[in-house]
């Protein structure tokens, strides 16, 4: 990988992310929203392999992208009668955007204060490759795989056992 | 400010903190239950680029947020499928899943 971010290649990167947020945001239809929700997935995994994480884009890819939105066309299918119901009223929010708006003010404050405390643009070292990184989760990460791999098999049956049907 | 220039971790912060603040809004704002679902993932998806950008940045051969990021993914994907379950279940019972229905407890 190369040693540093490219300014413009991080710009395309970062328009499509938060361009995709604000249209998922701003659609009034839900479908349209999951879309635009995948093209952000799709996005941050572009953002993962600029940061030389080629694992992380392509779980990023699998997980988000492939599984979680299918699964919200999904409910939305499930839970909407008609094909009108999609389209969703007008709900600007004010008091959320307020609040949003002033969390994410006070962040960005934040970080340009500790901004001269990180390091600069340039990236210290060669990054392991994914070898490297299995490596890693196989040995020192063994115990949290573990408990992370139970945590999703305990999800799952919880899932079947909510959603599942004897009419409860 | 030049835009060939290398861009630094601050920047990726940076957009971690508008995605984070967008996800927030949606959160709060929406009133479709799939919709403040979705406005979740956007913040969890936030969260993993800060813990990915501050591991390249200052620590890349240890990787100790790119672990951070698989196990964020992990409890991320678990949230959402219960969530997604949860709605179904509230759609079995209400017929609706606007978050307007949900206003008794012991219903």
């Amino acid at each position: 990988m190369t040693e540093t971010v490219n300014g413009v290649v991080f710009l395309v990167m970062s328009f499509a992310t938060i361009g995709g947020a604000v249209m998922m945001l701003s659609t009034r239809n839900v479908v349209h929203a999951a879309f635009w929700l995948l093209e952000v997935m799709l996005a941050t995994a572009g953002l993962y392999l600029l940061m030389s994480a080629e694992f992380l884009a392509l779980v990023q890819v699998l997980v988000y992208a492939g599984s979680v939105t299918v699964l919200m066309i999904f409910t939305v299918m499930l839970t909407l009668r008609r094909r009108d119901d999609a389209v969703r009223p007008f709900e600007p929010g004010w008091g959320g955007a307020i609040m949003a708006a002033l969390f994410g003010g006070s962040v960005t404050f934040a970080i340009a204060q500790f901004a001269s405390k990180l390091p600069a643009g340039i990236f210290p070292e060669a990054a392991p490759d994914v070898a490297a990184f299995g490596e890693k989760l196989f040995t020192a990460w063994m115990v949290p795989f573990e408990i992370a791999s139970l945590v999703l098999l305990v999800a799952l049956v919880g899932a079947v056992w909510w959603s599942g049907g004897d009419g409860q | 400010m030049n835009l060939l220039q290398p861009v630094g971790v601050v920047s990726f912060m940076a957009l971690s903190a508008v995605l984070f603040s967008l996800g927030l809004y949606g959160a709060m704002s929406r009133k479709s239950t799939v919709m403040v679902l979705m406005s979740l993932e956007l913040m969890a998806n936030a969260v993993n680029i800060n813990l990915v950008a501050l591991s390249r940045f200052t620590a890349p051969v240890e990787m100790t947020g790119q672990f951070f990021a698989v196990f964020s993914m992990v409890v991320s994907a678990a949230e959402i499928g219960l969530g997604l379950a949860l709605v179904l279940a509230l759609y079995r019972q209400r017929q609706t899943i606007e978050l307007d229905a949900m206003q008794e407890l012991e219903g």
